[in-house]
């Protein structure tokens, strides 16, 4: 274990792991002693290939940020807000339950949360793999724009609101407003859903969905049956303004 | 407003039709035009029974408000002395975001660029303002819709806009920014979200947006992830891991509530407060929420001034004012009145050629004319500035225009010397509200400065 010491105080490389090829084992950042700043400037100066555990994450916000390198990150524990916010080409596993907003404005690689997530979820994402292997509150995929999200359980009320592009799929139920002025995103859900948003509609599962859902499912991890879903998506009845559908806000 | 028929005289003299009489004809011949009725409010009954929707349009509010024009600066001579009007330095540069990060704005005029997105404007108007504020060493700012390449080569202080629709949003580009606003509202619109209609969202636009081409996109009027100061307080920690704790942070909020407003921003760890008042731009918004929502400037600056010394922070955390900032005298004002710093919309998109005379008769085929043009929303500009039509945007030299810019942010920092120098100010930051006195009523009760020639200040206690 190291114990990682405060930017101001230490050279970022100090924070650096000593084996950082690919078979190296994962420097161990225990978060009762090191504070989030220099855990994630360590991130920030970390190069493809290494990989981290940490520890004593306590719920603490904005862990495991702004990550920008193929790196394997693990935490041991239960995240507050943004855990893995605008993360891009490593992969997060986060052993415990993620706070608001995990990793939020997503732009490639993945992140794992094996216990459930708060509201607002992969919130914007732009691309890369979201895995909740739990429930996720509400908002789950607010205004995503190319992330696919996999949730194992159930999801809140005004999931993909103003979702663009993407995939969500919904192994258990979908609560209110489900996909409410949808775009171009595609929502897959197994169980019910409480109800369906403005302009979103319940679409034909086509094999070309099918196969998406099929592959989606066991990028995730996970063997459910992609017949057992079924699509949602845009009536795209509200892409202009007209004023017939002025009852529909 | 687009003019499809019964056009208001104030609104299109160029394309009245012979219905639009002169005042003294209306007065010959016995005719009463009602205050509550009067033509334009006439024409905008006809146009909503007539199409069924809101009437949107760009830029801001248009009724008359107290402004700065109310305000005058009360010049040195015996019992303050001036600067030597031509010669004694009267310095202009401000730094902005020192407050939390290492590297904060150090600009040479605190006349700023508001944001404004490439897709509102064409990619040559963009290049333009960024040509001009680097040319003057001042900052201009993205909007929403994502920063673009050639913004960020031509831009030396680059703002990147932090909005609740999030598009093109990315750590790369956070990362390349040199401050960070994290927009809550503007003054045109508080509470309320983007517009930029179909007409203007072409495969390039789309692209950066992920949206389908040619849709209506009405972006969100809340940030998808925080709710609130405790939130917001949360998401700048967010920002300022991200990038490492190097990049300025500024909170953008429409003029409403400012006091409470700019008091929770700088609870929530920001570096800079920026208030838009009512008369700040905006590229498409339903007109009834232009002209309805919000307060006016003079009436938001003493509000905000006020929450940042109460919390002692005043001219720490700094300040950026906008909102109808015209003349070297409103950047004198609003900084006497205790901005660090301005920001300039409207005037710079004027500046850089709109409602340019020369285009006369293309605004008259709009149904507007050149000095009333605010159809920014349709993408038909014949200054190719508000548009996405190759054609029309190529019209505009960004070379050109840039420097036009660039003058006229030499003349607002040269006109605001002068004020300054006069009231014996050695730094435009050292203009204050002891220099100034009211011409209205309303307008010393808003700015609290007293109406001229008395001491009095309506609502100040002890001013008589």
């Amino acid at each position: 274990m190291v114990t990682l010491t405060a930017p101001e105080t230490a050279a970022p490389e100090a924070a650096a792991p000593a084996e950082s090829d690919g078979g190296a084992a994962p420097t161990v950042v225990d978060l009762a002693d090191a504070s989030v700043r220099s855990l994630n400037q360590a991130l920030h100066d970390a190069v493809d290939g290494q990989s981290w555990t940490i520890t004593s994450p306590g719920g603490k916000h904005s862990l495991a940020v702004g990550i920008s390198a193929r790196v394997a990150v693990t935490i041991e524990g239960h995240t507050g807000y943004y855990a893995a916010g605008m993360h891009q080409k490593g992969d997060v596993t986060i052993n415990g339950n993620a706070g608001v907003g995990l990793a939020e404005n997503i732009i490639s690689g993945r992140v794992h949360v094996t216990g459930d997530a708060s509201q607002s979820a992969a919130a914007t994402g732009h691309g890369g793999l979201v895995v909740i292997d739990g429930n996720a509150g509400a908002r789950c995929g607010i205004s995503m724009k190319g992330v696919d999200i996999v949730v194992g359980g159930n999801i809140g009320h005004m999931s993909a609101f103003m979702a663009q592009a993407g995939r969500l799929v919904v192994c258990g139920d979908a609560g209110d407003a489900l996909g409410d002025s949808i775009y171009e995103a595609r929502i897959y859900v197994k169980g019910t859903v409480a109800s369906l948003g403005a302009d979103c509609i319940e679409k034909p599962l086509r094999e070309e969905h099918l196969a998406e859902l099929a592959e989606l499912l066991e990028a995730a991890g996970r063997t459910d049956n992609p017949a057992d879903f079924k699509r949602y998506g845009s009536a795209r009845n509200l892409y202009h303004f007209h004023v017939d559908n002025s009852s529909a806000y | 407003m687009t003019v499809t028929s019964l056009p208001a005289p104030a609104q299109a003299p160029a394309a009245a039709p012979a219905q639009n009489l002169a005042a003294s004809d209306i007065a010959a011949l016995g005719l009463r035009e009602s205050a509550t009725f009067d033509r334009a409010t006439i024409a905008d009954i006809q146009r909503a029974a007539a199409t069924g929707v809101y009437d949107i349009r760009g830029w801001g509010a248009k009724r008359k408000v107290p402004h700065f024009d109310d305000l005058l600066f009360l010049g040195a001579s015996m019992s303050r002395y001036p600067l030597e009007g031509y010669r004694e330095k009267c310095d202009t540069d401000v730094v902005l975001g020192d407050r939390h990060a290492s590297r904060p704005l150090h600009l040479q005029t605190p006349v700023t660029i508001a944001g404004m997105s490439f897709g509102a404007l064409s990619a040559n108007a963009k290049e333009a303002l960024g040509r001009g504020a680097s040319e003057v060493g001042t900052s201009t700012t993205t909007g929403d819709g994502g920063m673009t390449p050639e913004e960020r080569g031509q831009s030396k202080h680059l703002v990147y806009q932090y909005l609740p629709s999030r598009y093109g949003m990315n750590p790369d580009d956070l990362r390349k920014a040199d401050a960070i606003e994290i927009v809550l509202g503007q003054g045109a619109k508080p509470g309320g979200g983007g517009m930029l209609l179909g007409q203007k969202i072409t495969e390039r636009v789309a692209g950066m947006r992920t949206l389908p081409v040619g849709i209506d996109q009405r972006s969100a009027s809340r940030h998808p992830d925080w709710t609130g100061p405790d939130d917001l307080e949360i998401k700048i920690g967010e920002l300022r891991e991200i990038t490492d704790w190097k990049t300025p942070i500024y909170v953008k909020i429409g003029a409403s509530r400012p006091y409470y407003d700019t008091a929770l921003a700088v609870k929530s760890g920001a570096d800079v407060v920026v208030v838009d008042g009512m008369q700040g731009g905006t590229a498409a918004t339903q007109q009834v929420f232009i002209e309805n929502v919000g307060i006016p400037t003079l009436a938001a600056i003493p509000q905000a001034v006020q929450a940042l010394q109460e919390l002692g922070v005043h001219r720490k955390v700094q300040l950026i004012v906008s909102g109808g900032i015209r003349t070297g005298a409103d950047v004198a004002k609003a900084m006497a009145l205790g901005a660090d710093a301005v920001a300039i919309g409207t005037a710079a998109l004027i500046a850089l050629g709109d409602n340019d005379p020369r285009y006369a008769a293309e605004y008259a085929d709009l149904g507007s004319a050149a000095g009333f043009y605010d159809d920014f929303q349709d993408g038909r500009d014949p200054a190719g500035i508000t548009t996405q039509d190759p054609e029309l945007a190529s019209r505009l030299d960004p070379v050109a225009a840039g420097r036009r810019l660039a003058n006229y942010l030499r003349v607002l920092t040269m006109e605001a010397q002068t004020i300054a120098r006069a009231c014996g100010k050695s730094h435009l930051h050292n203009l204050e509200p002891e220099d100034l006195v009211a011409l209205t009523i309303e307008a010393s009760a808003m700015a609290r400065v007293p109406l001229a020639g008395t001491s009095w200040i309506p609502g100040v206690q002890g001013s008589f």
